[in-house]
């Protein structure tokens, strides 16, 4: 079952290692507003959507669409300088929600206004091309998430510093290894210092030793970047570096408040949910 | 005096995301941001360059190898196999012709593959999307350029009279024979017409790809049937009737004249025939490019 293993990896009531709470005050201003919005998607099961195929469901007078409500009436404000913790199970449209955030899904309904510049880490390594180097990878996915030359000049050394990777740096991706990969990428990313950083599960890069690295890196962008809005299933990351949280259960947003509520709430809920499953299956 | 990344950021600190019904976003704003990015789809497209040859022996030289080894093939086509009926100045016809249609025709496969390409960049990043097939523009017209070494050199062997015997065992010349002169200067803004309608083809052809994957697999025919439609393996002289006839609907009939008139001619077309190509290449910009706006914001859920 996909919603029991989250749990076991992320083991939710233990704190995650070298994690705090930001050290720095909300103020009152709106960074993310978010108001009645709603995303419905229509999207094809056709693995990819073909000529033939449209003909063919044209002759059976079938439809090709189905609609997803991935979003429903979904409304909060971020203050600026908060990290706010999403969490709900797979498919629970939090994904969707980071993408209308950051301007690629336009809303169906609603509103969302956003003062500041945006950053999304949704995923790793984005706009890499694996023919050129790691140093031309980072100029190309530095750019891709908006930064200008100037900008990615100006953090180069640190980005390279940051990745590890001594003489590779010069070497086409393509012959790097996963980690290697991942770290690059990883640094490229949390280089950026935006106002307002949208994370998607992007927290795992590296072996052990890069991962106290880059959780202490993820600490400084939680201190510095002002607003934060970060998708996780590890529900201790969430109660430990958020000071705010909500729950989106099919689209629908369940339950606002302090983290360590809000995950108890939810660890309830799936608890619940999956004993009935269970005497479903006797 | 601002710097882009001052102008972006400004442009970005208050941004709202609303339904969309009309289809067409905000041309400015849209513009602005484009022009924002455009150093990122400049190094997609350097990219793409770097990348394309990098395992190759070769490697960039494979730039100026590739319209070398196809003139090559097409002397070989015209001169020999044809029988020799053909002068050096229709070779020259044929050169400038198709190494602009090539690049037309490299525009439109690349910006097909474009946003279906870029699929992991459109899932995740913001950006106005008409720059993934300007970027696939950028990097045809840079595998263009290098066709243009050819052509001179033709043109100076033939000045230098390197290729009377040719001339000679055609039979009758051409009414001007190749030669240089500053109207050919003309062919920079003839090329920038040529670029804009490529452009929006790119866009055009990026957009239907999202919904028919299978325009890729048809694209090569209908390439292969539009260049035997246009007057570039054959002049419009000597063209057939019914050929003639459909050349009216061909959009870029009044461009490839005027291309070949100012280069290989040497003369200044009427104002009719440029109004006519102008027309057809901004007509392709406008119609491309706004296809894809009204779409792009369903591209995120369709790649």
């Amino acid at each position: 079952m996909s919603s029991l293993s989250e749990f076991d990896n992320s083991s939710a009531d233990t704190d995650a290692p070298g994690l705090t709470k930001p050290a720095k005050e909300v103020t009152g201003e709106v960074a993310v507003s978010v108001e009645n919005v709603s995303v419905t998607y229509r999207t094809t099961f056709e693995r990819v959507p073909t000529l033939k195929q449209a003909m063919v469901r044209f002759g059976r007078g079938q439809k090709a669409v189905r609609e997803v409500h991935a979003v429903r009436n979904v409304s909060f404000d971020v203050p600026k300088g908060s990290v706010l913790g999403i969490i709900g199970h797979n498919g629970a449209g939090k994904s969707t929600l980071m993408r209308t955030i950051a301007g690629i899904l336009p809303p169906n309904e609603g509103r969302i206004s956003v003062s500041g510049r945006v950053s999304t880490l949704l995923a790793l390594g984005v706009g890499f091309n694996t023919q050129l180097t790691g140093r031309e990878n980072v100029m190309l996915g530095g750019l891709a998430s908006g930064l200008s030359r100037a900008e990615i000049m100006e953090r180069y050394q640190e980005i390279t510093d940051f990745a590890e990777l001594g003489d590779f740096i010069d070497a086409p991706v393509r012959t790097y290894s996963s980690g290697m990969f991942s770290r690059l990428a990883f640094s490229v990313a949390v280089h950026m210092r935006p106002d307002i950083l949208l994370i998607d599960e992007a927290l795992s890069a590296g072996d052990a030793q890069f991962k106290n690295k880059a959780n202490a890196k993820m600490q400084e962008l939680v201190d510095n970047a002002s607003t934060m809005l970060l998708v996780s299933h590890a529900l201790g990351t969430i109660k430990t570096i958020c000071n705010d949280c909500i729950w989106l259960d099919h689209g629908v947003l369940k339950m606002r408040g302090n983290p360590a509520e809000v995950v108890a709430a939810y660890t309830d809920f799936v608890k619940v949910k999956q004993s009935a499953e269970v005497l479903e299956d006797l | 005096m601002s710097t882009p990344s001052d102008s972006r950021t400004r442009a970005r600190a208050m941004q709202t995301f609303e339904p969309h019904r009309a289809g067409i976003p905000p041309l400015l704003p849209y513009v602005r941001e484009m022009w924002g990015r455009r150093h990122f789809a400049a190094e997609l497209s350097r990219a793409t360059m770097r990348a394309a040859h990098s395992r190759t022996f070769f490697g960039q030289f494979w730039l100026v190898l590739n319209p070398t080894l196809s003139a090559l093939v097409y002397y070989l086509l015209v001169v020999i196999i044809a029988g020799g009926s053909k002068g050096p100045e229709f070779f020259a016809h044929l050169l400038v012709g198709l190494f602009a249609f090539n690049f037309i025709s490299a525009s439109m496969s690349m910006g097909a593959a474009s946003v279906v390409g870029g699929g992991r960049l459109v899932m995740n990043t913001a950006f106005p999307r008409l720059l993934l097939p300007l970027s696939a523009v950028r990097t045809a017209f840079l595998r263009f350029l290098p066709s243009l070494i050819i052509v001179v050199v033709f043109f100076l062997l033939r000045v230098n009279g390197v290729f009377d015997g040719w001339q000679a065992a055609a039979g009758k010349g051409a009414a001007t024979p190749l030669h240089f002169s500053p109207v050919q200067l003309l062919a920079i803004p003839v090329f920038g017409l040529i670029m804009l309608f490529a452009c929006g083809l790119a866009a055009f052809m990026a957009t239907l790809q999202v919904y028919f994957r299978d325009m890729t697999s048809f694209l090569p025919f209908f390439t292969r049937i539009w260049l035997y439609l246009s007057p570039v393996l054959w002049e419009v002289e000597t063209a057939h009737e019914k050929v003639k006839q459909l050349l009216a609907f061909n959009p870029i009939f009044r461009l490839f004249e005027v291309w070949g008139d100012v280069i290989v001619r040497g003369t200044v077309p009427d104002t009719g025939v440029w109004l006519a190509a102008a027309a057809w290449s901004i007509g392709a910009l406008l119609v491309g490019s706004l296809f894809l706006m009204s779409r792009e914001r369903e591209f995120a859920v369709r790649v």
